[in-house]
């Protein structure tokens, strides 16, 4: 005998998989219950895939085993090899796939039902909103990916009535959308799609580079609403949870992306600070000019290797650098020398949420020693050094000081109260954001110019050469 | 009560939990969060399942929903395996 789930034991199957789920969220509470918490994440996808493909709707095995193998392969083989500077551009491409998903269940949901005459206006209105919402995640997800993983210029992309012409795009979409509903004309569902499909990069194009945080977020929680609307097609309460659930999740992040530069989502959405060209000349002349004080790696080590406590602040240029192992290094050698290191971490320090967090766990340096900004922040006052690694705008005191900085209001990392703060930077170049940063011209500030894993690596030499 | 509004009763409830449990999430780990809600969201697998499993399914919803289940089971299993991996990296101080 077959045994098949009737509807009612595959819906209590799905309630039990998004309790599942809202528990491996639940678990990221903390990270010694994280593990947990992906592996309840797991369990739950088993229990929906199970009960689906062992429901009455599932006849026909073939086609989804071979693509369900092609798809573990390529989903195994991208996760183990990825390195972990690499994890904003895998996110980017990850959310592209589950926009274009979307828009493929939309689209083949329904041909199924128009050859079973089931059509009616109201699927065909949830069906459009899963397409549209579905295609500006993929091509949004496809701009950003391209952006961070440098195939396109990082620089915001702005056109006169850029604004206007997305406004026109997104009203056609939705008169198409009201078209298709009340027609069915396949035509008007076509079109809508391929608004939807150009909507989605005009609307990432003029956000920069350096915003990355806030876009990753925004186009995760657009994969949750794209799949939420999938459930709202096909009547599936698991799916509108779920979607619901990683909708949110991103808007959350957004928000606090957002207020962590002290900018609504309006300005970052219709594109926000350009990236100021380099400025001439070599890094020490032009410093000089500045009244800027450069050090040596000898400098730095002597404030360094006796101090009470050091604290780090990295930014995406650690990550750029990959300096995060030589910053591990630097940090048992200090360690050893009865020197306090923490880590101290912007929220929007890197290219997504909790960026520099993973890099800093790859390099082993233990979680509780990284701190976030608001546990940190009275820590520097008893701080001896601050290194700033390939970070700038976070610990500009333009921020609190001078009214007329762009940046004025954006909670800051506040390095400068430290006795001695070190600048690791390539150039003079300013931060994203094109402001110049005052912590450069404190009297206890000084630079050291160079690649930042070359000045670490510097300094851990130093440091072993000095043994006690 | 028809069925589409039930969908809407649970869709904001889902939206409530959603907001307070993920209000409940450290910022140290914001970069696996995204990648364990990329991954649950391979829940459209689901979705996709329905339409190519579908007995009566021509060739063109066929394609589409292979191809979806394709994409689908790249973000489940890449999803989940890339948060474990990150998460096996989180280490408290020996």
């Amino acid at each position: 005998m077959e045994l098949t789930l009737t509807p009612n034991y595959q819906a209590l199957a799905y309630l039990v998989s998004a309790f599942l789920f809202i528990f491996a969220l639940k678990g990221l509470t903390h990270p010694a219950t994280a593990r947990r918490g992906n592996l309840f994440g797991m369990l739950g996808m088993v229990i929906a895939i199970a009960a689906t493909l062992d429901g009455e709707e599932v006849q026909d095995y073939w086609l989804i085993g071979i693509a369900m193998t092609i798809g573990a392969v390529i989903g195994i083989r991208v996760a183990r090899q990825i390195q972990m500077t690499a994890m904003p551009q895998l996110v980017a491409a990850l959310h592209s796939f589950v926009g274009m998903a979307a828009v493929l269940v939309a689209l083949g949901t329904f041909l199924n039902h128009r050859a079973a005459d089931e059509l009616d206006g109201l699927l065909m209105g949830e069906l459009s909103a899963g397409v549209v919402i579905g295609a500006i995640t993929f091509t949004g997800s496809v701009i950003a990916f391209a952006k961070l993983q440098g195939i396109m210029s990082g620089a915001p992309i702005k056109f006169i009535g850029q604004h206007a012409l997305n406004a026109a795009i997104a009203v056609l979409t939705i008169l198409l959308a009201f078209k298709f509903g009340t027609t069915g004309a396949i035509w008007a569902l076509l079109l809508m799609t391929l608004l939807a499909f150009v909507l989605g990069g005009t609307l990432i194009i003029p956000i920069g580079g350096a915003d990355m945080p806030v876009v990753i977020s925004m186009l995760n929680s657009y994969s949750g609403w794209a799949a939420a609307a999938t459930g709202f097609t096909l009547q599936n309460n698991l799916l509108i949870i779920v979607g619901a659930l990683v909708g949110f999740s991103g808007a959350i992040l957004s928000f606090i992306m957002c207020r962590a530069m002290n900018r609504s989502i309006i300005n970052v959405v219709f594109g926000g600070f350009g990236t100021s060209g380099d400025s001439g000349g070599s890094a020490g002349a032009t410093a000089a000019q500045q009244g800027v004080k450069s050090a040596s790696v000898e400098d730095a080590v002597y404030w360094m290797e006796d101090a009470g406590k050091v604290i780090i602040v990295p930014g995406y240029g650690m990550a750029v650098a990959q300096a995060q192992h030589a910053l591990k290094e630097m940090m048992e050698q200090l360690n050893a020398r009865g020197v306090e290191v923490k880590f101290a971490i912007h929220p929007v320090a890197g290219r997504m949420p909790g960026h520099m967090n993973v890099l800093l766990a790859e390099a082993d340096i233990p979680y509780d020693q990284v701190l976030e900004m608001d546990e940190v922040n009275s820590e520097f006052q008893s701080t001896d050094v601050a290194l700033v690694v390939g970070a700038n705008d976070v610990v500009n005191p333009a921020a609190k000081e001078d009214k007329s900085s762009p940046i004025y209001g954006m909670p800051i990392l506040e390095a400068g109260k430290a006795r001695q703060v070190y600048f690791l930077k390539r150039s003079m170049r300013p931060g994203y954001s094109g402001v110049d940063n005052l912590l450069f011209y404190q009297e206890n500030t000084s630079l050291i110019f160079g690649d930042a894993k070359d000045t670490i690596e510097g300094i851990v030499g130093a440091l072993k050469g000095t043994g006690h | 009560m028809s069925e589409s509004i039930l969908a809407l009763y649970v869709f904001i409830l889902a939206c409530f939990i959603g907001y307070y449990v993920i209000w409940g999430v450290t910022p140290s780990l914001h970069t696996p969060l995204v990648a364990l809600t990329n991954a649950i969201s391979g829940i459209v697998l689901v979705g996709a399942l329905l339409v190519t499993g579908n007995p009566d399914a021509g060739f063109f919803a066929s394609l589409m929903g292979f191809l979806a289940v394709l994409l689908a089971s790249i973000n489940v299993f890449g999803g989940f395996l890339v948060t474990h991996r990150m998460l096996s990296m989180f280490k408290k101080k020996k």
